[in-house]
């Protein structure tokens, strides 16, 4: 390390390197963008890009703490749809369901986290297989509830607000929530002794159990927010689309997870910060965002994406060599 | 204890997925309106051994303890690639299905390569290249389409002899061609020594690397035969993601019925096929009973839940509760 790395002002030394490669990333991508057009880096495209990331962003935050936990949640496909569908279905019942929409839709992700916790905290099922089951089973119960009559699909005025209205002039309301739910994180996380546990279960949760703490209750926590934070991610999205739909959350399974392990948390749990996930969502919404400019057709996207996953994964993502 | 009660101890998931497996298909057949016919054999055998193939594949790699998350998706890319390359003379057809195994080889060893020595997760790397093998077979078939080898397809879907499915005397080759030798080699045991702990193994001088390797690498034919299978019965080849998904999903289902350890180093194909014949069934018995179709993922669902929650039973045995963390 040396004389270089002292030199360097203190905040660069003390970052983690994945995340300086993320943001460095971004900007990359940044400048590869403006080569292919001006608009790039206009304002309002940014800000644009910044909404849509706003919505990955709420989702990863919950991916992020299940995977400090070194778990993983693979029912966030139907806890975004099932939020969103269900805030959506609540309006239909008169003046009560339109106010109590969203906490509805929240609750219903909630509940989804919670059998999710329950199975891998307590009944010690891998988290891989019961978040799948879980998945499956909130798909089942979506088919089964939109098949029989055609509920109401479409959002409430409020989800709109949320979604692509402006509190602030010039913020997008879905950013702020992003921020605020961002700021509660880091606090979360680096502040209190919730966030202490989670890190040091991650880490070993053996050890964890040892210290004295209440590890099953911690994890079954971490699922329920993280099921909570997914239908809100949902919800938001039927509010900037205007309509919830069956198949919404597929497209945000893949990117929160690469969001946050390109962000350089550890897949295996215990290692990562919060600003390294921003940087993930960032990175793969620009990403998208520019293949899309660029009229990639699907297909192409699907490999590109897989490819640069797996090609940033291999730059820094890698587990240390065994023994 | 003798023999064959270590045998039996080996074997009792296996034996209690093909206890599953005979009990949900007499339920089915004596409720089926057909009742027990060839011909109600023939569709259910057609029907599980797509999913038996792609459940194979995926013991394989949960042996090592390992997950592949890409299975479903190399099954729609094989497919979609069989219904351009398995067509015209027995010349080209035989080239055609080569070509179809090779690619599934192929995409099994990329996994492997990344897993293994590019040292990522798993979890994390096959669902990346799912995405990349997802986005070829779009390629090859951004619409439904093609078309097969009907002579072959139907050679491959119908009866031998009138009785027999062929597509179940295709599964027992396979078996018997891919899964017990490998199983029998030095890199088999390599593979289940790695998924029971790879330290020991590393120290033992085991070749771990090559047996997981191999392990990720046949998942990928594996999952080619059920794509060049899921050919035969359509006749066409379609990049719908949502039915890669769900294959993916059963087959870890399958794997899980079948009594395979998803810790790793336990288990046996045979058990993931009975696994994954029972799962068809159990799923199929809503339409004999005359339910409505829209209720099938969730019972599918629920069952799948049901089957991984079995595993919590391991906890009645814990003795010290710091065996809760592995």
């Amino acid at each position: 390390m040396g004389g270089i790395a002292n030199r360097m002002p203190k905040f660069i030394r003390r970052a983690d390197p994945a995340v300086l490669t993320a943001f460095a990333c971004i900007v990359l991508l940044l400048f590869l963008g403006s080569l292919y057009s001006r608009s790039f880096l206009s304002p309002e495209y940014l800000l644009q890009q910044l909404k849509v990331a706003s919505f990955l962003g709420v989702i990863a935050t919950g991916m992020m703490l299940v995977i400090l936990l070194g778990q993983i949640d693979l029912s966030v496909p139907w806890s975004v749809a099932a939020g969103a569908m269900m805030a959506s279905a609540a309006a239909a019942y008169g003046p009560a369901g339109v106010a109590l929409a969203i906490p509805f839709g929240i609750l219903c992700g909630i509940m989804i986290g919670i059998v999710n916790g329950i199975g891998v905290a307590y009944l010690r099922i891998p988290s891989m297989i019961i978040t799948l089951a879980t998945n499956a089973v909130a798909q089942g119960l979506m088919v089964v509830y939109t098949g029989g009559f055609s509920p109401q699909d479409s959002a409430t005025g409020a989800m709109r607000y949320l979604a692509t209205g402006f509190t602030i002039p010039g913020v997008p309301n879905a950013v702020i929530i992003w921020a605020l739910i961002g700021a509660a994180t880091v606090f979360v996380l680096t502040r209190t002794g919730f966030g202490r546990m989670v890190y040091g279960i991650g880490n070993r949760e053996r050890a964890a159990y040892l210290s004295g703490v209440d590890t099953r209750r911690v994890v079954m926590i971490a699922f329920a927010v993280s099921g909570g934070l997914s239908a809100f991610g949902g919800v938001l999205l039927a509010g900037y689309a205007s309509k919830a739909a069956q198949s919404m959350g597929d497209p945000y399974l893949l990117p929160s997870i690469a969001a946050v392990v390109l962000g350089g948390t550890s897949i295996l749990g215990g290692r990562g910060s919060y600003l390294g996930t921003v940087a993930g969502v960032i990175l793969i919404t620009l990403l998208q965002s520019i293949l899309s400019v660029m009229q990639m057709p699907e297909a192409g996207r699907q490999i590109i994406y897989g490819v640069v996953i797996v090609a940033m994964l291999l730059l820094y993502g890698r587990a240390p060599a065994s023994r | 204890m003798k023999d064959w009660r270590y045998w039996l101890a080996e074997q009792r998931g296996t034996l209690l997925a093909l206890g599953i497996l005979i009990v949900m298909f007499i339920i089915y057949t004596s409720n089926h309106p057909a009742g027990f016919t060839a011909n109600v054999v023939q569709t259910a055998a057609n029907k599980g051994v797509l999913l038996a193939f792609v459940a194979m594949a995926q013991t394989l790699v949960v042996i090592t303890a390992g997950i592949d998350l890409s299975v479903g998706m190399i099954f729609l890319l094989t497919n979609c690639l069989a219904s351009w390359l398995v067509v015209g003379t027995p010349m080209q057809t035989t080239l055609g299905v080569i070509a179809v195994l090779a690619v599934g080889l192929l995409c099994g060893a990329i996994n492997g390569a990344i897993v293994i020595y590019g040292r990522l997760q798993p979890i994390v790397a096959t669902i990346a290249t799912g995405a990349v093998y997802y986005g070829i077979g779009l390629l090859l078939r951004p619409f439904p389409g093609g078309s097969v080898n009907e002579d072959l397809a139907d050679a491959l879907t119908g009866r031998v002899f009138g009785v027999v499915p062929a597509s179940l005397v295709v599964l027992l080759a396979v078996v018997l061609v891919i899964w017990v030798p490998f199983s029998r080699s030095v890199l088999g045991r390599a593979a289940y020594a790695a998924g029971s702990s790879e330290t020991a193994a590393y120290m033992s001088g085991v070749p771990i690397r090559r047996g997981k390797f191999a392990a990720y690498a046949l998942a990928g034919l594996l999952a080619a035969i059920g794509g060049l299978f899921l050919t035969f019965f359509t006749y066409t080849g379609e990049a719908a993601y949502a039915s890669g998904n769900a294959y993916t999903l059963f087959s870890i289902a399958a794997v899980v019925l079948g009594g395979v350890s998803l810790f790793g180093g336990k288990g046996s194909a045979l058990g993931a096929i009975f696994g994954a014949l029972a799962f068809r069934t159990i799923g199929d018995l809503l339409f004999v009973f005359d339910f409505d179709p829209l209720w099938q993922p969730l019972f599918q669902g629920v069952i799948l839940l049901v089957a991984v929650s079995l595993g919590a039973f391991a906890l009645f045995r814990v003795r010290n509760r710091l065996e809760w963390f592995l």
